[in-house]
C-alpha cells in the first residue's frame, strides 16, 4: 500500500521548500519550456554549455511540489554531465518513475532514487518527468515548449 | 424512500446506502466522494434499470417488429418524455439525445451558428465558461467570420451585467451562458440574461451541465432557445445527454450527423430528412444510456429538486465556514447566489498537492483547471483544488476535508 512518505520523502520537501539553481539565466546557451496541462505546472529550463559538457542549469517557474523538487535536483544532477550522461540519466529515472514499485533504482540515478516513490503514484508521474522532458527538449533544439500530454 | 418522515428533508444516511460505491473504502479509509461536478455517483434504481434493459430488453429500437424491439424501443421514449417533463419542455420532439453537454453545444454551434451567423455577427459567452462552451463558438466563428465577445466577470466570480448590457446590441446573435459555472459554483442570472438577449434578437444556449441536479429548471419559464445537460453528473451512466430547443429552431437547423434513423427516405439523387427529435439522432443510440438517465430522473424527481436544493445549501454554508477555517486556505469563486462547488487555493501549497494528499485520506476532489484554462488566468492561478457536492454528502465528508487539509499543512508547510 502506497504511503505519502514514500512520495513527500524530507529530501524532496526540502528541495521543494528550498529549491536549488532556481532562477533565471542570463546568457543560456538553451531553454525550454515545459507544461504540464493536467495541474498547471509550468517550468523553464535553461541551460549553459561547454563543448557538450553541461556547465550548469537553472530552472525557474510554478509547479506542484514534486515538480518543483524534482526540477531542483535535476539540476544539480546533470551539471558537469555531458549530454549524452543527461540522456542517460533521463533515460533511467524515466524508467524508475514508470516501473514496478519495489524494482531497485538504477545506481547511477544517485540521489535522484528519492523519487522512486513515484511510481505509486501515477498521477504524479508526468509531474516528476516534467522537468526532465524539458531538458531534452533544451537539449535537442532552442527553445522549444514540450507538454506532458 | 430516504427522506426523514418528520421534517420532509433529505435523510443522507439512507441516500447513501443506496448508491453502492460510497461504501468502498479508499487506501483503508470511508470514502468522502466530493468530487460531483466532475461525475456523480449512481443509485441502486439507475444500476438496476441499466442492467434490466440488458437483461430483459435489448433490441435495437424504431424499425424492429418483434416483441423486444418494441420494448426497447417504449423504454427509450418513455426516457425521452421523463426527460420532457423534467424540464418542462413542450414536447417530446424537443428533446434530443446526445452525448452529453459538449456534444449538445457542438451541435447547436455547427448547425444554428453556421447557418445564422454571418461576418460581423456577435456570439456572446461569459469569462467563466467551460471549455465546451468556448471552442465550439470559436471554430463556428472561424467558419463564417463572425465575432466572439466575452461578458467579463468581477472578482467574486460574478458575471459584470452593466459590461453585458454594453456588449449585446443588433448584430448578438448567440448568447451561450453557463446556468451554474464548474469552476466557480456560480449561478447566472439567466432569466434576466435571456429577456435582455431577446429584446435584441439574439436567441440564448445555457449549458446547464452544473445545474440540472441540483435545482429545478423549466425550460418554458426561463423561456430559453436551447438547453444542454449531461446524464452522468445527474447520477445518470456516461455517453448520454440532451439538447433541448425550441421546435421552430430545431426544425430550421441543418441535420448535424447523417445516416440511419435521420433520414425519411434515401436514394442517391437525393435524400430527404426525419422530422423532430429523430432528424437530430442518426444512427443507433445509448439505448441503455437514456434509459439509465430515465431512472436517474426519476430517482431524483421523487427525493424532490428542491429538497435536494435546499439540503446542498445547507452543507454548502457549512462548507464555506468549514474550509475558510482553515489557514491559509482561500476560496476562488464566491458570489452571492453559488450552488455546491467550492474551488479554494492554499497559500504554499499546489492544488495537485492538495489533492495527493487527501485522497490519501479517503477523500475525492478534484484540481487542476477544471476545462476553464481562462477563468483560473483570471485569477492568477495555474489551478484550484474543487469540492463539490451532491445529494448523498454530509457533514461528515466536509469533516474529512478539513482534517485532510490539515493534514496537507503538516506535511509541506
Amino acid at each position: 500500500m502506497s504511503d505519502l512518505r514514500e512520495l513527500y520523502q524530507e529530501v524532496i520537501l526540502d528541495h521543494h521548500k528550498h529549491p536549488r539553481n532556481f532562477g533565471p539565466m542570463e546568457d543560456a546557451d538553451r531553454v525550454a519550456t515545459g507544461h504540464n496541462p493536467l495541474c498547471g505546472d509550468l517550468l523553464r529550463v535553461f541551460l549553459k554549455l561547454r563543448g557538450d559538457v553541461i556547465e550548469s542549469a537553472r530552472f525557474e517557474g510554478s509547479g506542484c511540489a514534486i515538480s518543483r523538487a524534482s526540477a531542483s535536483m535535476m539540476t544539480d544532477a546533470v551539471k558537469g554531465k555531458t549530454v549524452e550522461e543527461a540522456e542517460k540519466l533521463f533515460a533511467a529515472f524515466h524508467d524508475m518513475v514508470t516501473g514496478e514499485p519495489g524494482a531497485e533504482p538504477d545506481p547511477a540515478l544517485g540521489k535522484l532514487a528519492v523519487f522512486s516513490g513515484v511510481c505509486e503514484f501515477p498521477a504524479r508521474v508526468k509531474c516528476a518527468s516534467l522537468a526532465w522532458r524539458t531538458l531534452d527538449a533544451a537539449l535537442h533544439g532552442a527553445n522549444q515548449k514540450v507538454s506532458t500530454e | 424512500m430516504a427522506t426523514g418522515a418528520a421534517s420532509g428533508e433529505l435523510d443522507s444516511a439512507a441516500l447513501r446506502s443506496e448508491f453502492p460505491i460510497l461504501s468502498e473504502t479508499i487506501r483503508g479509509k470511508p470514502l468522502s466522494y466530493l468530487d460531483n461536478a466532475a461525475t456523480t455517483q449512481k443509485p441502486e434504481a439507475v444500476l438496476r434499470a441499466m442492467d434490466g434493459y440488458y437483461r430483459t430488453c435489448n433490441a435495437n429500437i424504431h424499425r424492429g417488429v418483434h416483441l423486444l424491439s418494441e420494448r426497447a424501443t417504449d423504454q427509450y421514449e418513455r426516457a425521452r418524455s421523463r426527460v420532457r417533463s423534467f424540464i418542462n419542455a413542450a414536447g417530446d420532439h424537443e428533446i434530443v439525445f446526445v452525448r452529453g453537454t459538449t456534444e449538445a453545444i457542438n451541435l447547436v454551434a455547427a448547425t444554428f451558428g453556421r447557418v445564422r451567423l454571418k461576418p460581423g455577427d456577435e456570439v456572446l459567452v461569459s469569462h467563466m465558461e467551460h471549455h465546451s462552451n468556448i471552442v465550439p463558438w470559436q471554430m463556428v466563428c472561424g467558419l463564417t467570420g463572425a465575432k466572439l465577445r466575452v461578458i467579463p466577470i468581477d472578482d467574486a466570480g460574478q458575471l459584470v451585467m452593466e459590461e453585458f448590457d454594453r456588449l449585446l446590441n443588433e448584430r448578438t446573435r448567440i448568447v451561450s451562458v453557463v446556468h451554474v459555472s464548474n469552476a466557480l459554483g456560480t449561478v447566472n442570472p439567466v432569466g434576466q440574461i435571456i429577456a435582455k438577449a431577446h429584446a435584441v434578437g439574439a436567441r440564448v444556449l445555457l449549458d446547464g451541465a452544473q445545474a440540472v441536479a441540483h435545482m429545478p429548471v423549466d425550460v418554458e419559464a426561463l423561456n430559453c432557445d436551447f438547453y444542454a445537460f449531461s446524464g452522468h453528473k445527474l447520477y445518470g451512466p456516461t455517453g448520454i445527454g440532451v439538447l433541448y430547443g425550441k421546435a421552430e429552431l430545431l426544425d430550421a437547423m441543418p441535420p448535424y450527423q447523417g445516416g440511419g434513423d435521420m433520414i425519411s427516405s434515401v436514394t442517391f439523387e437525393g435524400t430527404t430528412y426525419n422530422t423532430l427529435p429523430a432528424k437530430f439522432e442518426a444512427g443507433t443510440p445509448h439505448i441503455e444510456g437514456a434509459i439509465g438517465l430515465g431512472a436517474a430522473i426519476e430517482y431524483v424527481q421523487r427525493l424532490g429538486l428542491d429538497r435536494i436544493e435546499r439540503a446542498e445549501a445547507r452543507l454548502l454554508a457549512y462548507a464555506t465556514d468549514a474550509l475558510q477555517s482553515v489557514p491559509g486556505v482561500r476560496l476562488i469563486g464566491t458570489a452571492a447566489r453559488k450552488a455546491g462547488i467550492l474551488s479554494f487555493v492554499m497559500d504554499g501549497v499546489h492544488p495537485h498537492d492538495i489533492g495527493t494528499i487527501v485522497d490519501q485520506e479517503g477523500v475525492a476532489i478534484r484540481t487542476g483547471h477544471h476545462c476553464c484554462q481562462p477563468v483560473m488566468a483570471r485569477y492568477g492561478v495555474p489551478a484550484t483544488a474543487r469540492a463539490s457536492l451532491a445529494l448523498y454528502n454530509d457533514r461528515s465528508d466536509i469533516d474529512a476535508l478539513v482534517r485532510a487539509l490539515h493534514r496537507v499543512r503538516e506535511v509541506l508547510l
